[in-house]
Formats: C-alpha cells, sequence, structure tokens
C-alpha cells in the first residue's frame, strides 16, 4: 500500500506541548503553535517521537506475537534517522489507521514497511539537518546526522535532535528524501537483541493476561462442549453461590460468570448446570478421513493445473506410484491461553489484548454492539504466541458483548481447555499422490487433495518442470471450525509433496539434492507453464545447505533428510540430522539455508528460523486434534502431546543467502519443509516411510 | 476464605483466599505478582513454575492450603537486580521470542542450576520439561550453559 505519497506530503509533523516533537501524528489537545496547524493538512505518518526531554521514541506499527517486529520494524526507522539505537525507545503503536495495515500474519509486515519505514526515518533526518544548518547558517550538505545529533563538519559544531526538535518542526517536509547507502548500514543486518529481553526475563507485566484495572472482574465463559450443539438450560444457582462470583452473564450460545478473581471466576462457570441441545450434527474425525478417502478415490475434484496430460504418462509407465498421505486437526495452542479485557459503558469501548488483527476487531465490535468506531480503542499488548488464532476476532468481541451486558470492565480469561476447543483449528487433510515412472524417468505428477474447508491449494516446484503435472482438490463440508495457522496451506502441502520427492528419489536412484537441481534447472530454461517461483533463489538455498551440511559425507549413525520449499516470499532449504536412541529416532542437528533478501535482525531472522524449524518438528512429530461426536478429545496438554527439550534438536545452523534485495516473509518460510525433510530423515534411519502426521505413535 | 501467610521472594505476605486456590491465581490475583504465568493449570507446560524450597513446582496444582513454610520464589524475586546469571545469559542469547513461557523457564533453570550447577545436555533434557511453542529451547540449552560458566567463573 502506498500511503506515503496519497497526499501532497507524506510525513506529518506537529509539535507536543513543551518542545516535543512527534512525526507523523497530531494529537489535537496537544497542538499548540502555529507551526503544528500550518502543517495540519499534511498526510499524517506516526512512527517517530521526540519527547521534550530529548528521547526519541520509535514506534512499532504491528501486533508483536513473537515475530519479532517490535524489534525489527523499529530498526529500520532507527537506520535512516540516523540516531543511537541503545538510546531509543521503543513502543507498541495503538490502533489507528494512518498506520495501514497493523495485522500480523501473513509474514508481512517487515516485506510490506521496509521501504516505508526507511522514507519515514530518512525525511526525518533531512527535517533535523535542514533546521540545524539554518540555525548555524551553514549549506545542509555541509552537515551529517549520526547517533541523534547533526554535526557541522568543518566547525564540529553539534546539536541533538532533542534541541533540534522545536525548529525542525518548521522545516519543509522533504518529498523524496536521500536513503543510505545499505554499505553504510549500521543496524540493519546486525544481531541486536529484543527490546522486551530484560522485561520479559524479569517477569514485567507485558501481556493482555495481565491487565489489572481498577473496578475489573475476571470472567470465565462456558461455551459448548461440542460443535453441533448449542445453549439450552440454564441453572446458575450454584454458580452465583461461589465464593467471589459477582454476576452470570447468558449470551447468545454461552454463559459468562464474573468473579472477584480468575479463580472464583473458574468455579462459579465450573458450577453452571447447563443442557446443550444438539441442534446440529455431531461429527468425527474418522468420518472426515473416511470421507476424504472416499472423494480421493471416486471424485468429484477441481482441477487447479493440468499440464501435458498425466493420464497418457502413467499408461506410457512401467509404475504407477500411488499413496496417501493423511494431515490431522490441529490446535494453534499459542502459549498464552486467549483472553481480553472489555470496558463498555456509556457507549464508550475500550478494548485491550491479544490480537492479530485490531482493526478487524474494532470492526466487529462496532457492528457487535452498534457503537460507532469512533467510540471505539483498541490496545495491542505483547502477545504470548500467535499462529494465526487470533486472526479471529472472536476473543475481543466476546469480551466486549460481556462488559456491555455486564456495565463493568472485565478480564475475560480462557482456560487452556477452552481454548483447545475452541478453536479455528488447522483443517484436516488427505493427499494422494501419483506418480508416472519408468526405470529411470518421473513421467508425470499428479496431486490431489482434500480437506476441511475450502480444500487445498498451490502445486509443489515440480510445477513449471514437468511435461505432465496436474493437481486437483476438493472441499469438504464441516461445522468444526477452521482458520489460518503458520504457513497455510504450505505447512501441510511442503510435508507431503517433498515426502512424495524423497519416495521418487529412492524409486530412481536419484540424490535428492541433485534431483532437485534437475527441476531447477528445468524450470529456468524449459519451463512449462508458469513458474511461480525463482529457480535460481531455489538453486541458491539447496546449494548453500548441500555445502553448510557435506550432503554427501553422512557421519557413522547419523542418517538425513532433505527438503525445501518456498513461501511467503522467501526460500528455505534443510537438513535433518537424527541419531537412533534405543532404535528410535532422535533429531540431533538441523541445517537451514534461507533465501530472504535483506536480513534487518539477524539474531531475531534466525531466532525466527529456528523456532520455526522446532514448531515443525513438533507438529510433524507429537500433536492431533481428534473429533468424536462434535467434541475435541484433547483439550490440553495431557493429551496434546508436546515437544519438550529433549526432542529438539541440540542445533540449529542456519545461513541466509547474501541479498541486497528487499525483505520477503519471514516468520512462516522455515516451517513448511521441516516435516518432510523430518520424514525422509526418519526413513533413511529405521526404513519406515511415514504417510501420516503425527509421526510419534507409529515409531 | 482463609488467611494465609506466605513467604514469597523473601518476604511474609499475607493473603486470604479458599484453600483450594492454586498458589498461581494467588500470585497473580492477590499479589499482583504477574510474571508466573498460567498456560495449562495441569501441571504440563510449565509456565506457572515458581522455585519452592529449591526445587521446580508448577504453582498451577498446589493449593495455597498446601503451601506452609515453604519458601517460594518467583521470577519478581530471581534476583534483585534482574541480573542472575541466567537472565543475564538469556539476554544475552536473545532467547526470547513471544516470552510468555520464559519465566518459568527461567525458573526451572534456576533450581536446575542450584543443584547441578553445570549440568550436562542429558541433565537440561531431564529437568527442562517446560513447553515453549515458539521452539526456543536450542537458545534456552545454549543460555543455561551459558549461564552455568558465569555462575562457575564467578
Amino acid at each position: 500500500m502506498d500511503f506515503m505519497n496519497s497526499r501532497r506530503n507524506f510525513l506529518k509533523v506537529s509539535a507536543l506541548t513543551g518542545g516535543g516533537i512527534l512525526f507523523g501524528l497530531v494529537f489535537p489537545s496537544f497542538e499548540t503553535n502555529d507551526a503544528s496547524t500550518a502543517l495540519a493538512d499534511y498526510m499524517p505518518n506516526i512512527y517517530i517521537k521526540i519527547k521534550p526531554d530529548g528521547k526519541i521514541v520509535l514506534m512499532a506499527p504491528n501486533p508483536e506475537i513473537g515475530q519479532g517486529v517490535k524489534t525489527s520494524l523499529p530498526i529500520i526507522i532507527a537506520e535512516e534517522l540516523g540516531v543511537d539505537w541503545k538510546k531509543i525507545e521503543v513502543e507498541l503503536a495503538p490502533l489507528d489507521n494512518r498506520y495501514g495495515r497493523q495485522t500480523a500474519g501473513g509474514s508481512g509486515a517487515i516485506r510490506g514497511r521496509y521501504a516505508d519505514l526507511r522514507k519515514m526515518g530518512a525525511a526525518a533526518r533531512e527535517m533535523f539537518v535542514n533546521a540545524a544548518a539554518q540555525i548555524w547558517s551553514v549549506s545542509a550538505a555541509d552537515c551529517i546526522a549520526d547517533d541523534g545529533m547533526v554535526i557541522h563538519k568543518s566547525s564540529e559544531k553539534k546539536l541533538s535532535y532533542g534541541e533540534l526538535a522545536s525548529k525542525a518542526v518548521t522545516m519543509q517536509i522533504p518529498a523524496n528524501p536521500t536513503l543510505k547507502d545499505p554499505k553504510d548500514f549500521k543496524y540493519i543486518g546486525t544481531r541486536i537483541t529484543d527490546v522486551d529481553v530484560h522485561s520479559i526475563v524479569t517477569g514485567k507485566p507485558l501481556f493482555g493476561i495481565d491487565t489489572r484495572r481498577k473496578g475489573m472482574l475476571f470472567a470465565m465463559i462456558a461455551r459448548s462442549p461440542a460443535y453441533g450443539k448449542t445453549l439450552g438450560n440454564v441453572d446458575d444457582t450454584k454458580a452465583r453461590k461461589v465464593n467471589g462470583v459477582k454476576n452470570v452473564i447468558k449470551l447468545k450460545n454461552s454463559v459468562a460468570v464474573l468473579a472477584t478473581s480468575t479463580w472464583a471466576a473458574k468455579k462459579g462457570r465450573d458450577a453452571l448446570v447447563i443442557q446443550w441441545n444438539t441442534t446440529g450434527k455431531l461429527e468425527n474425525s474418522s468420518d472426515h478421513f473416511a470421507g476424504f478417502k472416499e472423494i480421493l478415490e471416486k471424485g468429484p475434484t477441481t482441477v487447479g493445473r493440468n499440464d501435458g496430460d498425466v493420464e497418457i504418462a502413467k499408461q506410457k509407465a512401467t509404475k504407477v506410484l500411488d499413496v496417501y498421505y493423511e494431515i490431522p486437526t490441529l490446535s494453534h495452542c499459542q502459549m498464552e491461553p486467549l483472553n481480553f479485557f472489555a470496558d463498555v459503558r456509556d457507549g464508550k469501548v475500550e478494548l485491550y489484548g491479544p490480537t492479530q488483527v485490531p482493526d478487524q476487531l474494532r470492526n466487529d465490535v462496532a457492528e457487535k454492539l452498534g457503537i460507532n468506531k469512533d467510540n471505539i480503542t483498541v490496545g495491542v499488548p505483547r502477545q504470548g504466541g500467535g499462529f494465526g488464532r487470533k486472526l479471529m476476532t472472536d476473543n475481543g468481541v466476546e469480551a466486549a458483548l460481556v462488559s456491555a451486558a455486564a456495565q463493568s470492565p472485565v478480564q475475560v480469561q480462557w482456560t487452556r481447555e477452552d481454548d483447545m476447543q475452541n478453536d479455528f483449528y488447522r483443517p484436516a487433510e488427505m493427499y494422494r499422490y501419483r506418480a508416472a515412472l519408468t526405470a529411470n524417468e518421473l513421467l508425470a505428477w499428479h496431486q490431489s487433495a482434500v480437506g476441511i474447508g475450502r480444500g487445498i491449494r498451490g502445486d509443489s516446484y515440480v510445477a513449471g518442470a514437468m511435461v505432465n503435472y496436474r493437481s486437483d482438490s476438493q472441499g469438504f463440508n464441516s461445522n468444526t471450525p477452521t482458520g489460518w495457522w503458520r504457513a497455510p496451506g504450505a505447512c501441510t502441502m511442503a510435508y507431503v509433496a517433498e515426502s512424495f520427492f524423497d519416495e521418487i528419489c529412492l524409486e530412481l536412484k536419484k540424490d535428492p539434492v541433485a534431483f532437485r537441481l534437475d527441476f531447477f534447472k528445468k524450470a529456468k530454461d524449459a519451463p512449462v507453464g508458469r513458474v511461480g517461483y525463482d529457480p535460481t533463489k531455489y538453486k541458491a538455498v539447496v546449494e548453500l545447505v548441500a555445502k553448510m551440511s557435506n550432503w554427501g559425507t553422512t557421519p557413522d549413525g547419523v542418517y538425513r533428510g532433505f527438503a525445501t520449499w518456498f513461501s511467503f516470499g522467501s526460500y528455505a532449504a534443510q537438513v535433518v540430522e537424527v541419531k537412533l536412541e534405543d532404535g528410535k529416532p532422535r533429531v540431533t542437528k538441523v541445517y537451514c539455508a534461507v533465501y530472504c533478501g535483506r536480513v534487518i535482525n539477524l539474531s531475531g531472522a534466525e531466532n525466527q528460523i529456528q523456532g520455526a524449524i522446532v514448531d515443525g518438528i513438533n507438529h510433524a512429530m507429537f500433536p492431533k486434534v481428534t473429533f468424536v461426536d462434535g467434541a475435541v478429545q484433547e483439550t490440553n496438554f495431557n493429551t496434546y502431546n508436546f515437544l519438550r527439550m529433549y526432542d529438539a534438536p541440540l542445533d540449529i545452523e542456519v545461513k541466509f543467502v547474501e541479498s541486497d534485495e528487499a525483505p520477503t516473509g519471514l516468520g512462516e518460510p522455515a516451517l513448511p519443509p521441516i516435516a518432510a525433510a523430518l520424514g525422509n530423515a526418519i526413513f533413511a534411519a529405521t526404513g519406515k516411510r511415514l504417510r501420516r502426521l503425527p509421526f510419534a505413535g507409529q515409531l | 476464605m482463609a488467611k494465609y501467610s506466605l513467604s514469597i521472594n523473601g518476604k511474609i505476605m499475607s493473603v486470604e483466599a479458599d484453600d483450594d486456590t492454586p498458589l498461581l491465581w494467588v500470585l497473580r490475583d492477590n499479589l499482583n505478582l504477574v510474571g508466573t504465568k498460567f498456560g495449562c493449570g495441569v501441571a504440563q507446560c510449565g509456565a506457572c513454575t515458581v522455585d519452592l524450597d529449591g526445587e521446580a513446582l508448577r504453582s498451577c496444582v498446589l493449593p495455597v492450603s498446601a503451601v506452609g513454610k515453604r519458601k517460594v520464589v518467583t521470577i519478581e524475586g530471581l534476583s534483585e537486580d534482574g541480573d542472575h546469571p541466567l537472565q543475564k545469559a538469556w539476554e544475552e542469547l536473545d532467547v526470547s521470542q513471544c516470552g510468555y513461557c520464559q519465566s518459568g523457564q527461567l525458573m526451572a533453570a534456576s533450581t536446575l542450576l542450584k543443584s547441578t550447577p553445570d549440568p550436562t545436555d542429558q541433565q537440561i533434557d531431564e529437568a527442562m520439561t517446560n513447553i515453549c511453542r515458539c521452539g526456543t529451547q536450542v537458545r534456552i540449552r545454549k543460555a543455561i550453559h551459558l549461564a552455568a560458566k558465569k555462575l562457575n567463573t564467578k
């Protein structure tokens, strides 16, 4: 989005009382001098704030869910602004449409904002330089800016940004500020520690769950125990007798208990006697998979891509490899169970809590409560994980409804069981993969997919390098809700496609790395139809990870698997090493090469890659959600198995392909290939080809 | 409701709570020590880990009535100025992502180092059973080794 050039000037400047200057944002009540009034027409952008004491505050516009943008986005501004990173402060921005897309999702924050934030910082820097030049009556060209100071080169005169603030406010806003030459970058590409790490390790109240307000009641909500059931009679006699319970509120399909503490709210909630009526189908996971299988065997499916003729190729083949892969339903299980604070009184709404889509939340609450958006504020604290769960706004909307009904500020707290039984799950899927083979050639690739909800779209990179390629899919109706789960689509397709690729390598006696490079060469030199990726970049990550791992020289007792995938603009290639301990594979090391354009924060970027790899190993190995009669069977970590320290690799080595290109996605791209790389390593170690997730029960 | 005198972070604190209230919620709701986190309520994830007389304990399942005279240390009391070798190592290696589980991880690690000042990888595997959904385990392991080094060269 180009919100920078949509008006005649893109940077708003206004003065704050006491000589402070805030680039971008006008607080009308603070406008005290002519300069701010004169500039009131400029398009506001709101990233840089100089406090009266000279302290520089950079605003982080996107929700922080652990992906590191509260650190990495301000790094981009700081780089161009020319400030000392150690002396600045960072604040999470509140919801304000002038910030553009304030979403945590789609690995989009850095790639969406890189160019704009550089311009923001550079324009402000030029205004400070121009202000100093005017004060000294020298040419701006003879001044430089660094570490929050403007310096006149020949006289060595200096003024700090704080000292220049009131003058800088009167400067013309540069429409095309000069950006730094990337070779002069001081911060971008270096290792910078998370801005909140000290608060995190000292247990400061950073999260939504930590919200405490005067007069606030704690609420817990009884929701339907199964999909297909709705609220019937409610007897709240016992609940109201629980010590600390203040109120019981019946919502459309749930009942809220409000109390003076979380524990009292939970005890009150658990004391409700509720009749849940069966009003819909009570579904079973076993029926989902049986239904998937039937569609994959008999159709119908819708064609996504069809190059050449896979059916003729199958007839010419000496062997048709024909296999099914199964993907279970998954919960998000972000570490911080859902919660939200809401205060709805006198036609005004204050919302504060974990959401990846604050703007959507405000719209949804406005609609539900019939209150104008202008009377709704949304504050977004640091969040204990996201993974796509909070792209849905149900937790915030529900809190607003409870507060409105109770006429009281409330903190709605979900238990883990509430969270896991009321998710928007990663949908269960089944894939049928067919390959037409001769003794040494892959003639055709045929991918068919069925999943709950809309079905599966997308293709492996073999599409574009195969004469005969077909993908088809079908959605499957269900009343079990589905949503976005980290690297949606890619996270399951990569597992299946890259495991199947390994199966083909085995059939054709090809080296998994060399054979993939053949495909990228074909896609580059003799593409078939549309090629949805850059074969050169794919080749670069595959070659880099092969080099990192000394591919081809496996140490004794070590078994390896390889996989690669392109998603969210970035390329990741991985080698997983496993050893057998008591006959069972244990992941010891993972190598990962990534092509994501320019890296902003090396420490944060590496952390995202390492985390995505552990996340992917966990979900390949351990958890699954099973529906029985519409009810989720795995409602907490005692049955929804999760990776522990022992199961994580001892080491994950990450390298980024050097690049001057603008950054591409990073929060998600390292997740998709890891399940296949792991499965392929397990096959190398045990001879078992695991075509069903999760693996653990099958080893 | 009953009155309890609890030893928390070196101070005696008195609270009024139902006897079945888990220590976790007494810390969070009664005493506003919110650094100890709620994650599962069934002693699985370890987000609520506190130090109870030197042992890592999941406070979400310990009723306040069972605490007695035992000394509780929470993340807020791990060090005076946030400079415990583990806290420093966590910062130095930039361990956290979302950060939510890390106070529990630190409390588990601090009790480990009390009993085992220089743990092996295997000892870390055994002691660190907390869940980190972001996948920071590789850095947590390295940070524990680093903190052990800091402690042992003091």
